[in-house]
């Protein structure tokens, strides 16, 4: 599914090379759920933007889904983007001025797909947002913002998902309810899905946890059991129990 | 992403924006709208002369005194120049024995005078003249009757009004048999009751000015009333004779024993009279609209110049715009979208900029050229022609500024890296 080989990466503070990533050798099976922990300078920001294919390795080779990425232009790796990958960020990063249901239109947009509206409001009820489609970012709650994001990273049915420290920017008790959307849809929809993170409590939601030091993985652990099973009354992927959760 | 989404998209960022957006549309609409007007003018000018030398009747001589240019009794009269020629040189000319080929003689004096009648109140021009005006210079009565030769020796207190002294003075109503009172001189000393016998059909502008307002008297009239306008000799001075001929061979003959008459009448060598035919008036005239134009050209191209500074407008704000959505254009790629689509929103954001604003100025544009048509603007009375030449040239080039204007923000943003640009703050 995801194979990175020698992955090297190098910035430049002006003439001073400044390596980010030193030889990384990774492979991600499909439906893993892998959490990518480190401390900040450790590189795994910079692993992400190479998996996610916003950043292109500076050696070594990356292939996702049969493809050789680290291959390919600027303008086939966003049609790539588009079409395999989905991102969580911490930030949500939605778009102030769109509801709800247009944000999680806009990878279908790029991509032209004709029933996009049908699909981005199926997106949204797996979410239990189906009440907050015409909202826009300004008027949801953070959890209800990051369920958007969830959405327009679900609407393409990406290969690969990629979150970056999705509830460092929630409350506690919030940022385990996203945990668990990760959860089941890796768990029932066997979705791969590579995770940022530099809390422990987050990592133990993961089946797989590798740690980056100064560019480099120094460990690479498969957790004996995951964080316990889906809570009651907390978002499914079913429409009712999402329903029933947003108006909690 | 397609062209109608991208259509879509540029909208909705347009309208986010609504202040900004549309003061970045004022410079536009204010250079297409100024173009097209003054186009229309400049287009309208030249139609404008054609129409009125339509308008002046055909065949025609005018003899004018050679000496004085004045145009009013005062200058005339106060101001010691003399006018050279007398109506009784008009009535000499109107000798079928001796000039078979004049088929009519209209001797004029204009001046101004304040007309009222019931609480209204003009001032116009009073032309006194002989019946043969109306044949001589194609103009004549709709309504009533105009002067008659028994208005002439009768010296009559008649008056036939101009369309638009008519509406003026009597609105609706029918002024034909009404009174209407002329004063005349400083402070309005000199003034006459006239019966109103008719009124004239609209005529519009002639290069002799706005013929709907004005008032015809006869002529002789005028000489009894109004002693000023006599001289030492007793005789009357008059502006202008025109001499109506009956066929355009005939000019070069007439021009030339009329002028012999008046010689011999005035008892000198030299002309002091000046003989214009029709073709001279019209090349006068050609002369004069082609200065005309050129500076309405002039002044086009510097309308055109403003529309280029409208654009650099457009320019400034994408640039703007660009690095205030920075962190939307990360979004926009790390979700999928190409340079392409990057490019493209922001280019035709700025296309649909400049042509709004070139649409709306189009329109702007029109309504101010119809607006200034037929008015009088800088003592010029003003025509307006819009074409569609004007039209889809002004509209194509405010889109071509668009797309020249908004490339180089658009392509700015397009290179943005998704990673720097997602983390711009």
């Amino acid at each position: 599914m995801v194979k990175l080989t020698d992955i090297t990466k190098v910035y430049h503070a002006g003439d001073v090379p400044v390596p980010a990533l030193r030889g990384i050798n990774l492979e991600i099976r499909e439906g893993e759920f892998l959490a990518i922990m480190g401390p900040s300078g450790s590189g795994k920001s910079t692993l992400l933007n190479i998996l996610g294919c916003l950043d292109k390795p500076t050696s070594g080779t990356y292939e996702l889904d049969g493809l050789t990425v680290s291959a390919f232009d600027e303008e086939r790796l966003a049609v790539l983007r588009n079409r395999k990958i989905g991102f969580v960020f911490q930030s949500f990063n939605l778009l102030r001025r769109l509801s709800a249901i247009e944000q999680v239109e806009l990878p279908l947009l790029y991509r032209r797909t004709p029933n996009r509206r049908q699909l981005a409001h199926q997106a949204l009820v797996d979410m239990g947002l189906s009440d907050r489609t015409a909202h826009r970012p300004p008027q949801l709650s953070g959890g209800e913002q990051q369920r958007v994001a969830i959405a327009r990273c679900l609407v393409t049915s990406p290969a690969l998902v990629l979150a970056d420290e999705p509830t460092g920017a929630l409350d506690t008790n919030t940022g385990h309810d996203i945990m668990h959307i990760f959860q089941r849809l890796n768990a029932e929809r066997d979705i791969t899905i590579a995770l940022v993170t530099h809390e422990e409590e987050i990592a133990a939601y993961a089946h797989r946890v590798i740690r980056l030091q100064d560019g480099q993985i120094v460990s690479d652990e498969v957790m004996p059991s995951s964080k316990g099973s889906p809570r009651a009354g907390k978002p499914s992927l079913g429409g009712d129990g999402g329903r029933e959760a947003s108006t909690a | 992403m397609s062209i109608i989404d991208t259509i879509r998209t540029a909208l909705a960022a347009l309208a986010a924006n609504k202040l900004r957006s549309s003061l970045t549309m004022l410079g536009i609409i204010i250079g297409v709208s100024a173009v097209i007007t003054l186009m229309a003018v400049g287009q309208g000018s030249q139609k404008g002369v054609t129409e009125r030398l339509r308008g002046l009747g055909s065949n025609l001589i005018f003899i004018r005194p050679g000496q004085s240019q004045a145009s009013n009794v005062q200058a005339a009269v106060y101001g010691g120049q003399a006018l050279t020629l007398v109506d009784t040189d008009a009535y000499a000319i109107n000798d079928p024995e001796r000039f078979p080929y004049v088929e009519g003689v209209a001797p004029q004096i204009d001046f101004e005078g304040r007309l009222i009648a019931g609480g209204e109140n003009t001032t116009t021009t009073i032309i006194g003249t002989t019946p043969d005006y109306q044949y001589v210079r194609d103009f004549y009565v709709a309504n009533g009757q105009f002067l008659s030769e028994d208005d002439i020796t009768r010296k009559g207190l008649v008056a036939v009004l101009g369309d638009r002294v008519a509406d003026m003075l009597f609105g609706d109503s029918d002024p034909v048999g009404k009174s209407v009172r002329l004063a005349v001189g400083p402070g309005g000393m000199i003034s006459f009751n006239f019966r109103v016998i008719g009124v004239m059909e609209p005529k519009g502008a002639t290069v002799t000015g706005d013929e709907d307002d004005l008032m015809f008297i006869p002529l002789p009239t005028m000489q009894a009333r109004i002693p000023i306008l006599r001289n030492p000799q007793g005789l009357s001075n008059v502006f202008q004779i025109s001499v109506k001929v009956s066929d355009r061979g005939d000019f070069e003959q007439a021009e030339e024993e009329i002028g012999a008459l008046l010689r011999e009448r005035h008892n000198v060598e030299e002309d002091d009279f000046e003989i214009l035919t029709q073709t001279d008036v019209a090349n006068l005239q050609a002369a004069e609209t082609e200065i005309s134009q050129t500076l309405w050209a002039a002044m086009a191209a510097i309308a055109g110049i403003s529309l280029a500074v409208g654009g650099i407008g457009i320019m400034n704000i994408m640039l703007v715009s660009v690095t205030e959505r920075t962190r939307e254009i990360g979004i926009r790629k790390a979700i999928g979208a190409t340079r392409g689509d990057i490019l493209m929103q922001f280019l035709v954001e700025a296309l649909m900029v400049t042509m709004a604003g070139g649409a709306i100025g189009v329109i702007l544009g029109i309504t101010l050229s119809t607006m200034a048509d037929g008015r009088t603007i800088l003592e010029q009375s003003v025509r307006a022609d819009v074409s569609a030449v004007a039209v889809i040239l002004a509209f194509s080039v405010s889109a071509v500024i668009g797309l020249f204007f908004g490339i180089y923000p658009a392509f700015n943003a397009s290179r943005l890296n998704p990673i720097e640009a997602l983390h711009h703050e």
